[in-house]
């Protein structure tokens, strides 16, 4: 079979796209569905055009503020104790049970404690994005720490390689391919994670907050608008990752095609 | 008298594994001097690798001593004495053949302009002349092997350690590398310690072989070659070539009847 062209490569998804979005349409409306079930795309495409000051807020706020923020955060501290982790073994043997102990806590039910630690603003929303995103990521570094064969480590020692020089010219690079998995677990964990920590108390602003209070008043269009930015926004980010991934990993057997 | 550059003295090692202890080097002695060419030939298990890393201080022996230029092969190997080569290329795929080759001159602090000229030499001698921009993936194994010796080369080590390292090459690029090495280990009067399972290529290369036989790994035999440093490959049909061929198989057989 013929490779597709880029033409057919987009055309494909988007007409399935918007063949679901018509029967979509056509349904509610044969059947005379309620907009408070199930709203048609037409309504709430009105509710997101009428609406794109409040949707920029709250996708600044919750995106931006609350998920990129602790996407940084939890990353940089995952990043920071792995090496510190595998620098020294007794580390290794005791606080990673701890850390998988922690990694099994449904990590959303803290939302309310770093309300009350951090306040209703987005600081509270970052820090339980970073400990959501923190453990995948932590687990990732070190298994991609741990990736080198023994022949690749053996030869850094005969050249008489320092830690610090096995670490930047070998065992980093080794572990780039699953620092960029645990990205991509961590960017849709953020998204999760910032839209719902806004349910357990946030300012009057934020994707989260509008759609706990647009629910209650039972416009569901825009509650709905928030769901499709927010969609937007995590293939987005996803894609975004994957792209630096496809640049940066060139040379992985995943990436090379 | 001048001292060996390699003494082994009642070189012992036993493994601690979940079967029980494995005795892998028994009682080994052995001194390598200076230039000498020594090929360490023998079947699986007899230790001919284990002892190599030995030498290279990637292992440490349990019992006897083992000293490189009157150090240990720990200290000998941290001042940067070794090339190493393994069965497998092991080149980093991020980086192009010409990178993999600066890999160690980085980590030795060669001044940059040092790199380029050292890289260029090094890929000629292995016939590898242009490919430096390629990525290892993009090349054969043979030559991926290739590019890995001159890694090894690169830094110009005192000593260079080969474990196998034509095994997966075509019998053709063997014989062209063989002859490759022979001619720099006469331009440079290096060091060389090499493990085979050819009898051909050790007895065409070396000037000391070391007839191994494993459970436990052991020395069976030394064999100081006869034959003159200057080696074509035709001296393969030689009696003399033959003769030494015939005492390795013999020390080999001996060594499986045990």
């Amino acid at each position: 079979m013929r490779p597709d062209t880029t033409f057919e490569k987009i055309a494909w998804p988007l007409g399935f796209g918007l063949l679901v979005l018509v029967l979509w349409e056509v349904v509610v409306r044969v059947f005379g569905v309620s907009p408070a079930i199930l709203p048609p795309p037409t309504a709430i495409g009105a509710a997101m055009a009428g609406s794109l000051p409040i949707l920029w807020e709250d996708w600044v706020q919750t995106v931006v503020k609350g998920a990129l923020n602790g996407l940084w955060m939890g990353t940089l501290a995952a990043l920071i104790l792995a090496l510190i982790i595998d620098r020294f073994d007794f580390l290794k043997r005791g606080l990673m049970p701890v850390a998988n102990f922690f990694a099994a806590l449904p990590i959303v039910g803290l939302a309310p404690i770093m309300v009350m630690w951090f306040g209703f603003d987005w600081q509270s929303k970052a820090a339980v994005v970073a400990i959501m995103v923190f453990f995948p990521m932590l687990v990732n570094i070190l298994g991609g720490l741990a990736a080198v064969d023994p022949m690749q480590r053996d030869l850094m020692r005969t050249y008489g390689a320092t830690h610090v020089q096995t670490l930047h010219k070998l065992r980093g690079p080794a572990a780039l391919p699953f620092l960029f998995n645990g990205l991509k677990i961590a960017t849709s964990l953020a998204l999760i994670g910032a839209i719902v920590a806004e349910y357990f108390g946030s300012p009057i602003r934020g994707m989260g907050f509008r759609i706990t209070t647009e629910m209650g008043r039972l416009a569901t269009d825009m509650v709905w608008a928030e769901i499709v930015v927010s969609a937007v926004t995590g293939t987005a980010l996803y894609g975004l990752v994957a792209g630096i991934e496809k640049r940066v990993t060139f040379w992985h057997p995943s990436q090379r095609g | 008298m001048k001292k060996p550059v390699i003494d082994a003295q009642n070189v012992d090692l036993t493994f601690q594994t979940n079967d029980g202890p494995v005795h892998a080097l028994k009682d080994v002695n052995l001194q390598i001097d200076k230039g000498e060419f020594v090929s360490f030939i023998g079947p699986s298990g007899c230790g001919k690798t284990t002892f190599l890393r030995c030498i290279a201080g990637l292992e440490t022996p349990t019992g006897g001593t083992l000293t490189v230029n009157g150090l240990t092969p720990e200290e000998a190997r941290k001042s940067r004495s070794y090339g190493y080569v393994f069965q497998a290329a092991g080149l980093y795929p991020w980086r192009t053949i010409a990178g993999n080759i600066k890999l160690p001159l980085e980590i030795m602090d060669f001044p940059k302009q040092d790199m380029d000229k050292r890289v260029e030499k090094v890929l000629d001698l292995v016939d590898l002349k242009g490919f430096g921009k390629k990525y290892p993936w993009q090349l054969s194994g043979g030559m991926q092997q290739r590019a890995s010796i001159a890694r090894a080369l690169a830094f110009d080590a005192e000593i260079l350690l080969m474990d196998e390292p034509f095994g997966a090459l075509d019998e053709i690029v063997r014989d062209k590398l063989n002859e490759e090495v022979l001619k720099l280990w006469a331009a440079t009067n290096k060091t060389i310690g090499f493990v085979t399972h050819s009898i051909p290529e050790a007895v065409y290369l070396s000037t000391k072989i070391v007839v191994m036989s494993p459970r436990p790994g052991r020395i069976t035999d030394v064999i100081e070659s006869p034959l003159p440093k200057e080696r074509p490959l035709e001296i393969r049909d030689t009696p003399e070539f033959i003769e030494i061929a015939h005492r390795v198989r013999d020390g080999l057989r001996a060594g499986h009847d045990v």
